[in-house]
């Protein structure tokens, strides 16, 4: 029990744990599209986009560098969706230009100016220090935001996720919706970039889900336990991270990754082919248009 | 109901040239779909028969002429079985769901929404089927989910693309007859499909497509070796049985013992 309570004694550890958690729940609860749409990439991609905006912003707009890196982020979102759709380059081509160029040019800004805000290792790790009261606020925002988002939005999400091409015909705007969710998920990866580091993210986004898809075969109950097993993941990964002295970011996704093994070795064959194609589906009708 | 359209128009297509990347699949296409149509679209792999869904469905622009449509003219789709995951997370009756536009905007079903579901499914005779995982169907039961997914929008058109690609014969018959009593209770039906004898040849309207439309009217009309040979590119005989056409293809012969003749 001491264990336990003991870092809870230090505000920065409380305030990190509530960030953690809520990472943690927020990206594994966005993550179900994600894997499903086959966009894991493009998690991993806007990540790293966002990073450049993160780093470009604090030159040039100090005082409002979360906002400059979330308008980044939602532009790289927006340009990456609009490249695959409408010009020949494919989706995995073009968040490639687009992220990795955006990625080259915040290190390159970091390199040359320095940083006013988290440091270059924070950034691309995860840090529980100094988090401010902004960033919680900021955090619980998106969080009421994406719940808000899902809720509402829930039978068209789900529809244009599983048969985008039907969905249109049915009278839901694919498109906008693509847009929205690309908005939200800019906005998640923006709001627990710091906790969990640019680079980690990603994996974030695609193993509660994985983990989830592999326990059942219901998509509510699957939306569940992502979130709960990402909330867990945060929650364990920032006690290892406080008592091992490393990266929160890092400590976060090992736990995932480690519940992802124990959770294979229980469901076996029927994990893995539960989990198997997850994103046959969606690349050639959600993202470019089909020659037939 | 004849099922070759003579009911009031429900969609239009005027002198309209469609493809994909600037390059025309479909060229100086007119068509008009009827309230009481049942046709088919037939032709070969390329010739232009799911673009010219997608015109109808409005999922494809054109890049020349005009498309026009009935006032809130309620459409419903069912794709070919393999463009969708069914490893996806969903119970047959969460799929069918999808296509409910939600009048609270609430994730769950009401209670009317729920005996909605149970109807149509009744009425496909898959309602035992509904908390079945969608990989867990056969193809035929698929394709069933399928339309009764569409029926729950209460369409007056419902387009389909190669319903019956991947499915046994009996499948075959019981979508057909599914159809034809969809149509019977005035649903505009319009399908493509490259299976002349199985499919094309028990509806009563067709329309031949190969990069144009080559030839429209009933199966007596254009099931004849030159119309056939316009559209398909290779020479067929045509047999009459029971009052319906039979398409037999002039083929290489294999001999057992010879080989290829």
């Amino acid at each position: 029990m001491d264990t336990l309570l003991e870092p809870l004694q230090y505000a920065f550890f409380q305030k990190g744990l509530l960030v953690a958690a809520l990472s943690g729940a927020l990206l594994g609860f966005i993550g179900v599209y994600i894997v499903l749409r086959g966009m894991s990439y493009i998690g991993h991609g806007l990540s790293h986009s966002i990073f450049g905006g993160f780093a470009a912003s604090q030159l040039f707009i100090a005082n409002f560098y979360i906002l400059g890196a979330g308008l980044w982020g939602i532009g790289s979102a927006l340009a990456i969706t609009a490249v695959t759709k409408r010009s020949r380059l494919g989706a995995d081509a073009a968040i490639g230009v687009i992220t990795t160029a955006s990625f080259a040019l915040g290190v390159a800004l970091f390199a040359k100016f320095g940083t006013s805000g988290p440091s270059f290792e924070n950034a691309l790790f995860g840090s529980i220090l100094g988090i401010s009261p902004t960033q919680i606020y900021g955090l619980i925002a998106v969080c009421v935001l994406t719940g808000a988002f899902v809720f509402f939005r829930y039978r068209a999400l789900l529809f244009s996720t599983f048969d985008p091409d039907v969905a249109a015909v049915s009278g839901v705007n694919v498109a906008r919706i693509e847009a929205m969710l690309m908005v939200v998920l800019s906005l998640a990866i923006l709001a627990t970039l710091t906790i969990i580091g640019v680079t980690l993210v990603a994996a974030m986004l695609v193993i509660p889900a994985v983990i989830a898809r592999m326990l059942t075969d219901s998509f509510g109950r699957m939306l569940a336990y992502s979130t709960v097993i990402g909330l867990l993941s945060g929650l364990v990964g920032m006690y290892l991270s406080y008592y091992a002295g490393v990266p929160s970011g890092t400590m976060i996704v090992l736990v995932g990754a480690a519940l992802f093994l124990v959770v294979l070795a229980f469901t076996g064959t029927r994990g893995l082919r539960r989990s198997a194609g997850l994103d046959a589906h969606t690349d050639a009708s959600a993202l470019a248009p089909i020659a037939r | 109901m004849t099922g070759i359209g003579e009911g009031p128009e429900l969609i239009q297509l005027e002198s309209v040239d469609a493809g994909y990347s600037h390059h025309p699949v479909l060229r100086d296409v007119h068509f008009h779909v009827h309230e009481d149509q049942f046709t088919g679209i037939v032709g070969p792999s390329g010739a232009g028969k799911t673009t010219l869904l997608r015109l109808l469905l409005g999922t494809l622009k054109p890049m020349r002429g005009r498309i026009a449509k009935t006032d809130g003219l309620r459409m419903a789709y069912v794709p070919q079985l393999e463009t969708v995951s069914w490893n996806f997370p969903v119970t047959v009756r969460e799929c069918v769901l999808m296509s409910r536009k939600s009048a609270t905007q609430l994730p769950w079903a009401s209670r009317a929404e729920k005996a909605e579901v149970a109807a149509v499914l009744e009425r496909l005779g898959i309602a035992d089927l509904a908390e079945r995982h969608i990989r867990e169907l056969s193809g035929g039961q698929q394709q069933r989910m399928f339309l009764a997914r569409a029926l729950l929008r209460q369409p007056q058109i419902m387009l389909l693309d190669e319903p019956t690609s991947g499915v046994d014969v009996s499948t075959r018959h019981d979508v057909l007859h599914l159809l034809a009593d969809l149509h019977e209770d005035g649903v505009a039906i319009v399908l493509t499909t490259h299976d002349l004898n199985g499919i094309a040849a028990h509806l009563p309207h067709l329309v031949c497509v190969n990069k144009r439309i080559v030839a429209s009217g009933t199966p007596q009309d254009v099931m004849n070796p030159e119309v056939l040979e316009q559209t398909f590119g290779a020479r067929m005989e045509v047999l009459e049985h029971l009052g319906m056409r039979i398409v037999v293809e002039e083929g290489p012969h294999i001999d057992a013992k010879e080989g290829l003749a």
